[in-house]
């Protein structure tokens, strides 16, 4: 096994990590606003976004990715904008993977954060207040905190769902060697030209690396749980 | 310098609409039966609650007025509530701090020191809150208020979530936190017996609205309320430590009416002190009596009657100028020929003294 990775591998393997810590970075900051919101807000039509944030869960990615790709490509709205600009278009870019897999993690992250959040209950808030704390303050110094398992999970959960893509990237990433191609998509052009060995490596990595992710956040989750009353 | 409140809100069915005065000093307690609006009520103070028209004035500063309205974070006050909500990802020291950090130095009164002497916390401080015992963590949140070195201090039953070993334990805190703060205190209750330890000042609110306030001793008695009926009623009246009788350990203590005699001799000369006479412990004679165990025996004249169709009534009774209540039988008071402005005299069982 003295080549078991190819250099093709590696640079998929770093495509991979990047676009999985990028998305997830990305998830952290536009998701913990958005599920604070969500799970303290009263409008009447949240179950909406509710469903828009959850639609990934059930959707096939090729459908996500056709929709992406036509409006990241050069005749698409987000595209035609992003020429217009003096850019390039999204589509079979790196860039363009990200903005797919914020989309397609979107749920993994919004949704443990939103139950977390939910579940402190306005209680250690309202302490908060009757101690001086402003609303900022109480969110950094109260609720971040207290969510921690919450964040966890997010983080993990989105990292490797991202990690594990393929119809999306495939859509609008377009599988090109060095630049779009992942992991995923690696093991499938190894088992399409017959490469098993090749491909057992990639796809063991992958079980063995998402299995210890999460077995590390149920460990840690639950001594965040057994710290508390 | 008062606190003032004009507050309104509605929640559903329920309205609140409060008008009090509160004295700057002392315990005020809000006091009703279950659902009359007192949390709602400390909530409104506290802005955890809007009350869209309110006007609230504590000690010469507005917190709200129809234009404006200074959300919790701003207002100079403590809370401490129901069940002890310590921050379970800090540690007891850091509890205490929280507020303490967050404190302008200046505003700053209240020490740390002072507050872990107070509430006798200093061997939890490196503990973490879930380690602790209900009473403890009540304890370190109430420590945790003080330390915001409030202009208002308020309670909501936290003394309810506890059980009666826990309770009996942090009583005492309170009453040492009401003998030595100058911080006045607004207290919500349902138990007569918190009220009549550490009340200075009594509101009886029913159904969102303020039915009866004013000083707790009057409050007590009032025929009109509640709290003289029924079997708990009680009377509490000011004294003055007069004298010790060493051989028997033995207090006087001196009050308009006359002089208490308690088992009780560990009280400083010249202190004042609230006792507390349970209305069933007074019972009524025409005569006064000799040979009898019991020490203190005051004339007294009926000042009014209930006149509840019941096997018990209370009877109010004036001591020198001092009202206090009796419990006896309805029997009793037609044997005695018991009538407005007769003289009996009042044989007291057993006198509570409280601080």
């Amino acid at each position: 096994m003295t080549d078991a990775l190819t250099d093709g591998d590696l640079a998929a393997l770093w495509i991979t990590l990047r676009l999985a810590t990028v998305t997830t970075l990305i998830l952290l900051l536009v998701g913990t606003p958005l599920a604070w919101w969500l799970a303290r807000t009263r409008w009447r039509f949240k179950f909406l976004l509710e469903a828009v944030v959850a639609l990934p869960l059930v959707l096939p990615p090729t459908v996500l990715g056709f929709y992406l790709l036509i409006a990241l490509g050069p005749r698409g709205p987000v595209g035609g904008l992003m020429e217009a600009l003096g850019g390039r278009p999204l589509a079979f870019t790196f860039s363009g993977l990200v903005v797919g897999s914020v989309f397609y993690s979107l749920p993994f992250v919004v949704q443990p954060l939103q139950g977390a959040f939910a579940a402190l209950g306005r209680r250690p808030l309202e302490v908060a207040a009757t101690l001086r704390a402003s609303p900022l303050d109480r969110f950094f110094s109260v609720a971040v905190p207290l969510a921690r398992p919450g964040f966890l999970t997010a983080a993990v959960l989105g990292f490797a769902h991202t990690v594990g893509e393929f119809g999306v990237v495939l859509m609008i990433g377009g599988n090109i060697p060095g630049e779009t191609q992942v992991l995923s998509i690696a093991i499938y052009d190894h088992v399409e030209s017959l490469e098993y060995g090749h491909a057992h490596v990639l796809a063991g990595g992958l079980l063995l690396l998402s299995f210890l992710m999460l077995m590390a956040v149920y460990a840690l989750n639950r001594r965040f749980l057994v710290a508390r009353p | 310098m008062t606190i003032e409140a004009r507050l309104r809100l509605e929640r559903g069915a329920f309205t609140l609409d409060v008008e009090l005065t509160v004295p700057k000093r002392g315990v005020t307690a809000l006091f009703g039966p279950s659902g009359c609006g007192k949390t709602t009520l400390l909530r409104a103070i506290a802005g955890l609650e809007r009350s869209p028209d309110g006007y609230l004035q504590v000690a010469g500063a507005i917190w709200q007025d129809g234009r404006r309205f200074l959300p919790p974070h701003r207002r100079p006050l403590g809370y401490v509530f129901q069940e002890p909500s310590l921050f379970s990802h800090l540690s007891v020291r850091r509890n205490l701090e929280y507020g303490l950090k967050r404190t302008p130095r200046a505003q700053q009164r209240v020490t740390l020191d002072d507050a872990v002497a107070l509430l006798g916390v200093e061997p939890l401080l490196s503990r973490a809150p879930a380690g602790l015992s209900g009473g403890e963590r009540q304890r370190v949140a109430i420590a945790r208020a003080l330390l915001t070195s409030p202009r208002l201090l308020l309670m909501d039953e936290p003394l309810a979530a506890l059980d009666l070993a826990s309770k009996s334990g942090i009583l005492p805190f309170l009453e040492r936190l009401h003998a030595e703060l100058a911080i006045p205190v607004i207290y919500v209750s349902h138990s007569p017996d918190e009220v009549a330890r550490l009340a200075d000042h009594l509101v009886f609110l029913d159904a969102g609205r303020v039915r009866a306030e004013g000083p707790i001793s009057d409050m007590l008695i009032r025929a009109d309320l509640p709290l003289s009926h029924g079997s708990d009623a009680e009377a509490i009246i000011e004294a003055k430590v007069s004298g010790r009788d060493d051989a028997y350990h033995l207090s006087y203590l001196e009050f308009p009416g006359g002089s208490f005699t308690v088992a009780q001799k560990d009280l400083p000369l010249g202190q004042s002190v609230r006792l507390r006479i349970l209305a069933r412990d007074v019972s009524l004679t025409l005569e006064p009596q000799s040979g009898t165990s019991i020490l203190n025996i005051f004339p007294a004249k009926v000042v009014e009657l209930d006149d509840e169709d019941a096997a018990q009534i209370t009877v109010r009774l004036e001591v020198g100028g001092v009202l206090i209540l009796s419990r006896i039988t309805r029997k009793s008071a037609s044997l005695l020929g018991l009538q407005t402005g007769k003289t009996v005299y009042a044989q007291i069982k057993s006198v509570a003294v409280l601080t």
